[in-house]
């Protein structure tokens, strides 16, 4: 059992990591949101930029809609069965 | 004169010649020592121009050094070292071969300043990399192969067309910036053909095809030569193009795209390095220094970690024969070591803070932004959340993670994890201290004034990562790799070409009856009687004017071999008799 190993198959100690990981993204987005409003004018290329914390909320849209959209390509058409060539 | 410029392309090309004749642990120190050997050659040149020749009347230049080259063969020549020493432990002397003849024709690419030098190792490129498929010796790798080839055989066509038009027009041949020429044929010709190897789609779909048909060590290779080469030339020849830039954005979508669908894990990859190539293509359009900046930079950071990742691809797939994200799951307890590179890696291309990707890739976004182009920078952005979403979470996931499928597979062999630990390094490296890639861009003084560390920058970088994290973990349902392939636009001469055979067959059919017969009758039969009028003389003639030339050699040889007794008195009296008629020459001559 390595290193790894130990803190993935204990229970206890893998809700212990998916806390640490919820932490992380409250820092996250209190340290953009935070860092927005301390330093207004840090040069923005657009307006959005400066929406309160823009990256954390268009990284998740982003997340979702790569997933949703592609996937809808993908069953709708893109995707087919693996002797789809005949090879 | 002493040796001004040695052309580190040439070296690799020559030097791969001496592995077939070398064994054992020689062989590995010379395998070791040619890509090294370039890697200096390439650190210590200086800027001018080399290896000038005049053919056809127009002057071929090998050796065109400047900022824009250098620092593409740097990473050529480094990654050729990489590979090699991840393909150390291979026994097959064609895949060394071709491996550096691979690199080093990237490298002439990289160094030619004309079209008629930048063309002859563009199809060596093309004819060395290929055999790095073909050599996994299975019949979809064959197949696949073949498709690569005919794909790349196109491209140097194109490339052939374009230069010899331009040449036509201009009288030119000089590898320079196109955008003078803008709209020619000449000038469609040349951009087509470094498109395709940019794997620029519709026109990419080689790419994702034949890299997961390779070997385990060749598909390392490839990863680094062909596409970044491509990027090179077009940052050369077409800078500031301005449809580039939507190509780049949709292509960086394209590829973020397929791999949401893809299940064979090099094949994702492969995707991402269309994806990737994207946000290259992207900053050539844009075209400003800090875009040129950002494609190069991109490109030298991204040929790292993609051998990174497909370094730790092929180890699992090494190691445990399994190509496909559903026969994988649970790995991290036997390979914790190729699962710490791989994430790396994986860190580098998805933009981390303090990873090579973070201060490569945020230029050309911020290009975008100072450009405003609006729309591309969501674009990107959109793409590098997809980026971080397959390749350091989807694919890690499943391979090392997810259901354990019960696979109990070793850590791959040491030289293998060697060589991802240097790639890895580089890759840590450049993210922490970018400082040194950015000097040797081609618009320095721009590189160093980018603010890649400002605080906005950080936390938006932290926060799309973070969130993105944050929406796998809640769909990961969708997420799971399905058993199927991907149309992609390779279907058109997969498939499309077998509809148009069976579409034709009328016409086959006479094609086989009518010009079969006429071809039976004006050309079989006479080449067959000539043939055999040929073969006549040879066996009466010149075999009989062979038989003869022995015969007296072996007359000859064997009235030597009566003065050859071996008796020491013999050999002093015959001595003695030739001083003697010397001295008798030596007297009548005074």
């Amino acid at each position: 059992m390595n290193w790894l190993e130990k803190r993935i198959e204990d229970p206890a100690r893998f809700e212990r990591i998916k806390r640490g990981f919820y932490l992380f993204l409250v820092l996250v987005l209190a340290l953009e949101v935070g860092q927005q409003l301390a330093f207004p004018s840090d040069h923005p290329h657009f307006p959005f930029e400066t929406w309160p914390g823009w990256g954390s909320v268009y990284g998740f849209i982003s997340c979702a809609v790569i997933i949703i959209v592609s996937k809808f390509i993908g069953v709708v058409w893109l995707m087919k069965r693996e002797d789809f060539y005949g090879d | 004169m002493g040796i001004e410029w040695v052309h580190p392309g040439l070296l690799l090309i020559i030097g791969a010649w001496l592995l077939p004749f070398l064994k054992g642990g020689v062989k590995r120190a010379v395998m070791l020592a040619v890509p090294a050997a370039a890697v200096i050659a390439c650190f210590f040149m200086t800027k001018g121009e080399y290896g000038v020749a005049q053919f056809l009347g127009q002057r071929v230049v090998f050796g065109r050094v400047d900022e824009l080259s250098l620092i593409f063969s740097y990473v050529f020549s480094i990654m050729a070292f990489i590979g090699m020493v991840y393909a150390l432990h291979v026994e097959d002397d064609t895949q060394h071969v071709s491996a550096l003849t691979y690199a080093g024709a990237a490298l002439g690419v990289t160094f030619a300043g004309d079209l008629l030098s930048l063309y002859v190792f563009w199809e060596m490129m093309a004819v060395s990399s290929v055999l790095l498929v073909w050599r996994r010796r299975d019949q979809a790798a064959v197949a696949a192969g073949f498709r690569y080839l005919l794909v790349h055989v196109v491209g140097g066509l194109f490339l052939l067309a374009g230069t010899v038009l331009h040449w036509n027009a201009t009288g030119s041949l000089e590898f320079t910036d196109f955008g003078a020429w803008y709209g020619s044929a000449a000038w469609i010709c040349i951009l087509v053909a470094f498109l395709v190897n940019a794997a620029v789609p519709p026109l990419g779909a080689w790419l994702p095809d034949a890299y997961p048909e390779a070997t385990v060590t060749g598909a390392v290779f490839m990863t680094a030569f062909t596409t970044k080469s491509a990027v090179y030339a077009l940052l050369r020849g077409f800078p500031g193009t301005e449809f580039l830039i939507w190509l780049g954005a949709g292509m960086a979508v394209y590829g973020v795209v397929y791999a949401v669908l893809e299940n064979d894990a090099r094949r994702l990859l492969a995707y991402h390095i269309i994806s990737q190539v994207g946000y290259m293509v992207c900053g050539v359009g844009i075209g400003t220094h800090l875009a040129i900046n950002g494609a190069s930079a991109h490109a030298f950071a991204h040929i790292l970690y993609k051998a990174v990742l497909f370094m730790g691809a092929g180890a699992v797939l090494q190691m445990t024969g399994k190509r496909n994200l559903t026969e994988m799951g649970g790995l991290y307890k036997t390979m914790p070591i190729t699962l710490g590179l791989y994430m790396i890696g994986a860190c580098a291309i998805s933009a981390v803070p303090l990873f090579s990707g973070f201060v490569s890739k945020s230029m050309v976004v911020s290009a975008a932004g100072e450009s405003h182009y609006m729309w591309i920078f969501l674009t990107l952005t959109l793409a590098s959340a997809g980026t971080f979403l397959h390749t350091g979470l989807k694919l890690p996931y499943y391979m090392f993670f997810g259901k354990d499928t019960g696979l109990r597979a070793k850590e791959p062999p040491k030289n293998m994890l060697v060589a991802m630990g240097i790639a890895a390094a580089l890759c840590v490296g450049i993210g922490v201290y970018p400082w040194l890639l950015y000097e040797n861009l081609p618009h320095a003084a721009v590189a160093l004034a980018y603010d890649v560390f400002s605080p906005s920058h950080l936390t938006s970088t932290l926060g799309i990562l973070g969130f993105t994290a944050l929406g796998f973990f809640m769909l990961l349902k969708h997420l799971d790799p399905k058993s199927t392939v991907s149309a992609d636009t390779d279907w058109f001469y997969r498939r499309g070409t077998g509809l148009f055979v069976r579409a034709l067959k009328p016409l086959s059919r006479f094609e086989y009856g009518f010009v079969g017969q006429i071809y039976e009758f004006v050309m079989r039969k006479p080449v067959m009687a000539i043939a055999q009028r040929v073969r006549k003389i040879d066996g009466g003639v010149v075999d009989a004017a062979f038989l003869g030339i022995g015969r007296c050699t072996q007359a000859l040889s064997r009235l030597i071999r009566d003065g050859v007794s071996g008796h020491t008195q013999h050999y002093g009296l015959m001595m003695a008799i030739g001083v003697v008629v010397l001295l008798a020459l030596a007297v009548m001559a005074l």
